[in-house]
């Protein structure tokens, strides 16, 4: 069977299991946009913004695991999505972005529409290919599926130019069956000594502290990891890119740790003698000040990435693997041995983490006669029965989604950890109402993100994604002005958003339904309306306290053992 | 401490920039790359001599094997190993420096492969410290042109580094 470059793109991708793609035409891609109209196994959707397709894509792949994929014109198509390469590539979240190119023979002429989308995403991509001739085209697409996928996931672009999708030039098509690559082969499995070495140090440990990250999600490991939880007993914290891997209302789940995490997470942190690091990276916003990191601990970190491997921290114990296979061999390790930490001392670790607890670091005032974001969270956590999809965009309201909805399930907690990309939260709700179109979708948002992606809410209305949109709408970039407030005297500069939309008649113009709230009374009652609105997008713009901040706080210099408490708490505690 | 690292990487276009850009991008030194195709012309063999603390280096091949193109990484300062630099020097040489110039080169064991009435093109090769030597020797003032092609190098003893 011979087919034209544009026909095998989407019969690879058919073979790659794709379902959706997510996309935008135009002049370099549209031998491939009218290969796409003769064919019905693949659906597109097409977004209002390039940027929005690569945040479905990546909302898609977070919520299934499968790779979320992105079709784009060249020139200002490929710069769109530049954005959403970054974002994904911060968090590991497999991709695969098509970009079109200019004709092979224009390449480098600064021809129409041209431009080195190799060149830019270079440095935010896990790898690119710019497809050189059409044999090339379906091998390039199944390294391009398989380098995404394997390892430590990450964004692959292909970049192809227009002359090889024509639809007169044909070649016979043949997918491949395997992909060998000499240079790129992912280690899995642990080494089974290091293995030993880390249960060894595991079960003489005094004080404990298990820490998990978004590799446990990856890795599909929750398994594994609840199972190990439980068989040794100690406390468990997860970052912000983790939470779901462990079920959050496990008794021996202490809370998110970092800059937002517990007080008492971050004081085990501070305070243990061994720490179990599963698939998490170390990162400035969860090890506070490095020089006193976790003083007194012995290190085991298990990450399928070397270079995420003492890269911030000293390790004692590092194993280079997959999570899901080097916490089944410590499992099974673990069951060779009877030995286990002291139970006096496990108990007295406990006591002391109790009365961190006891500490309360997240309350707030609930007596408030504002609406408090927090009690938003909460009030959407028991309406959804802590069953939903939550997507976010940045700011204080991610926090506290992170610290108010207890999500016991992985791939339930959808957000931008390491890029932090205002305008994620929109489209990647719909990428994942794409994927569970009976499921929960809510995105929790602030006016400053919302505004960024906005025009999404017109794709929401063309393939019917009843998403709930909980706009916490402070009236200021929020976590901008709290860090004005601490740092630079409350000089509010350039962080109160003036000339807000009305976001209730906008909802409507974009065919939606709009509800505005700002009395706490009115908040359950919205919010339960909302959700039961199964077949309507609902946009709840929910008029919060202007000027909440989030507690606790590790403030930029300090340690984990130096959060900054509610200096209001004695008021409501 | 200074390091010399050989990475194997598949000869295609744009994998040379992936390494530079890696360097650049994450803030690592660069004080010579070198890149050539090998006996098998579908690798290249790069050596990149750089510095910085223990960790820092640690992390540079750790970052450089996590490229998608590269085969293998090996930092030859962890074991013995050998390497050489190619350097072409254009000096002054008139009146009685000429013969100073043509005496040096033969202590250092170059050859002089351009002669002009007031110049001479020598071409050394050493290890870089050597070149460094040859150049503080002639002195500033005869020194016209400098080229030096980076330092290659390999381990000693029968290891080698292939596919
Ligand atoms: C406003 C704001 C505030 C923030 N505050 C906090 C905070 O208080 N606390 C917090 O925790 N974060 C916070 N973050 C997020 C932070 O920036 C990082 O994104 C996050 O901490 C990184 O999480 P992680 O370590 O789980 O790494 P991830 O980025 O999820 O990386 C996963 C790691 O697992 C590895 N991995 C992937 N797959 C596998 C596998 N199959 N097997 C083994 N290993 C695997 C990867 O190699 C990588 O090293 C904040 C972000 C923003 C925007
Ligand atoms: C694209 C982008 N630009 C700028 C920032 C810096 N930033 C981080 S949080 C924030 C404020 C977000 O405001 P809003 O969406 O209203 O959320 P709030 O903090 O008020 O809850 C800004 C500007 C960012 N993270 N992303
Ligand atoms: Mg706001």
């Amino acid at each position: 069977m011979e087919l034209s470059g544009g026909e095998i793109l989407f019969a690879s991708l058919k073979e790659e299991g794709v379902e959706f793609i997510f996309g935008y035409p135009g002049g370099a891609v549209l031998h491939i946009y009218d290969a796409l109209y003769k064919q019905d196994e693949i659906k597109h959707i097409l977004v209002r913004h390039e940027q929005g397709a690569s945040h479905a894509a990546d909302g898609y792949a977070r919520a299934t695991g499968k790779p979320g994929v992105c079709l784009v014109t060249s020139g200002p198509g490929a710069t769109n999505v530049v954005t959403g390469l970054a974002t994904a590539h911060m968090d590991s979240i497999p991709m695969v972005v098509i970009t079109g190119q200019v004709h092979q023979d224009m390449i480098g002429t600064d021809a129409f529409q041209e431009c080195d989308i190799i060149g830019i995403s270079r440095p935010c991509v896990k790898h690119n290919f710019l497809v050189s001739s059409l044999e090339d085209l379906a091998p390039t697409i199944k390294k391009a599926f398989h380098i995404a996928t394997t390892g430590r996931p990450g964004p692959v672009l292909i970049d192809i130019p227009k002359n090889l999708t024509a639809p007169e030039v044909r070649i016979p098509f043949v997918y491949p069956k395997e992909v060998e690559l000499r240079s790129y082969n992912p280690v899995t499995g642990g080494h089974l000594g290091q293995v030993r070495k880390a249960i060894d140090q595991l079960v003489i440990a005094k004080r404990p502290v298990i820490y998990f990250g978004g590799g446990a999600v990856q890795g599909e490991a929750s398994e594994q990891l609840t199972r190990l939880g439980h068989e040794l007993g100690y406390p468990v914290t997860g970052t912000l890119m983790g939470l779901g891997a462990y079920p959050s209302t496990d008794d021996l789940f202490i809370g998110m740790l970092g800059m937002h995490g517990t007080y008492e997470a971050n004081m085990a942190m501070h305070e243990c003698d061994v720490l179990l690091a599963v698939g998490a990276r170390f990162d400035d916003r969860v090890t506070g000040q490095l020089k006193t990191f976790c003083p007194h601990a012995r290190v085991i970190h298990i990450d399928i990435d070397p270079a995420s491997i003492a890269k911030n921290v000293a390790v004692d114990v590092p194993i280079v693997g997959d999570v899901g296979r080097v916490l089944t061999e410590m499992l099974a390790c673990l069951a060779e041995t009877n030995q286990r930490a002291e139970s006096d001392e496990l108990a007295a670790w406990w006591q002391q983490i109790n009365v961190w607890r006891d500490v309360d670091s997240y309350a707030y005032d609930r007596k408030s006669d504002t609406i408090k974001p927090q009690r938003v969270i909460e009030v959407m956590y028991e309406v959804t029965k802590g069953e939903a999809y939550v997507t976010s965009d940045v700011g204080q309201h991610q926090m506290f989604a992170a610290q108010f909805y207890k999500f016991d399930k992985p791939r339930r907690w959808i957000n931008s950890g390491g890029l932090g990309t205002m305008g994620f939260g929109l489209p990647a709700a719909f990428g994942v109402k794409m994927a569970f179109p009976d499921s929960d979708v809510a995105c929790v948002t602030g006016e400053g993100s919302i505004q960024m992606c906005i025009q999404e809410l017109a794709t929401c209305k063309q393939y019917n994604a009843p998403i709930k949109i909980l706009n916490l709408n402070n009236g200021y970039l929020g976590m901008v002005r709290q860090w004005q407030e601490f740092n630079y005297e409350s000089r509010y500069s350039s962080s109160y958003v003036d000339a807000l939309p009305d976001f209730v008649k906008l909802a409507e113009a974009y065919g939606h339904v709009g509800i505005q709230i700002d009395k706490p009374a009115d908040l359950e009652g919205a919010i339960r309306e909302a959700f039961a609105q199964k077949d309507r997008l609902v946009f709840l713009d929910i008029l919060t306290d202007t000027e909440e901040n989030v507690y606790p706080m590790i403030e930029a210099g300090k340690g984990h053992h130096e959060m900054r408490l509610n200096p209001k708490r004695s008021e409501f505690i | 401490m200074r390091h010399t690292i050989s990475i194997l990487i598949e000869n295609e276009a744009g994998a040379l920039s992936r390494v530079a850009g890696l360097y650049s991008s994450r803030g690592y030194n660069i004080e010579s790359l070198t890149v050539a195709p090998t006996d098998d012309a579908s690798l290249s063999r790069m050596t990149i001599v750089t510095s910085g603390p223990e960790h820092v280096i640690e992390q540079i091949t750790k970052q450089t094997n996590k490229l998608i193109e590269v085969v293998k990484v090996v930092d030859l300062t962890d074991t013995a190993h050998v390497t050489r630099e190619l350097m072409l020097v254009k000096l002054q040489a008139v009146g009685a420096a000429r013969e100073e110039v043509k005496r040096l080169a033969d202590i250092f064991r170059g050859k002089i492969v351009d002669v002009t009435e007031s110049s001479y093109v020598v071409e050394i090769t050493g290890e870089c410290t050597k070149l460094d030597a040859f150049l503080s020797a002639v002195g500033q003032s005869q020194i016209l042109e400098v080229v030096r092609s980076g330092a290659t190098g390999m381990a000693r003893g029968e290891k080698s580094l292939k596919v």
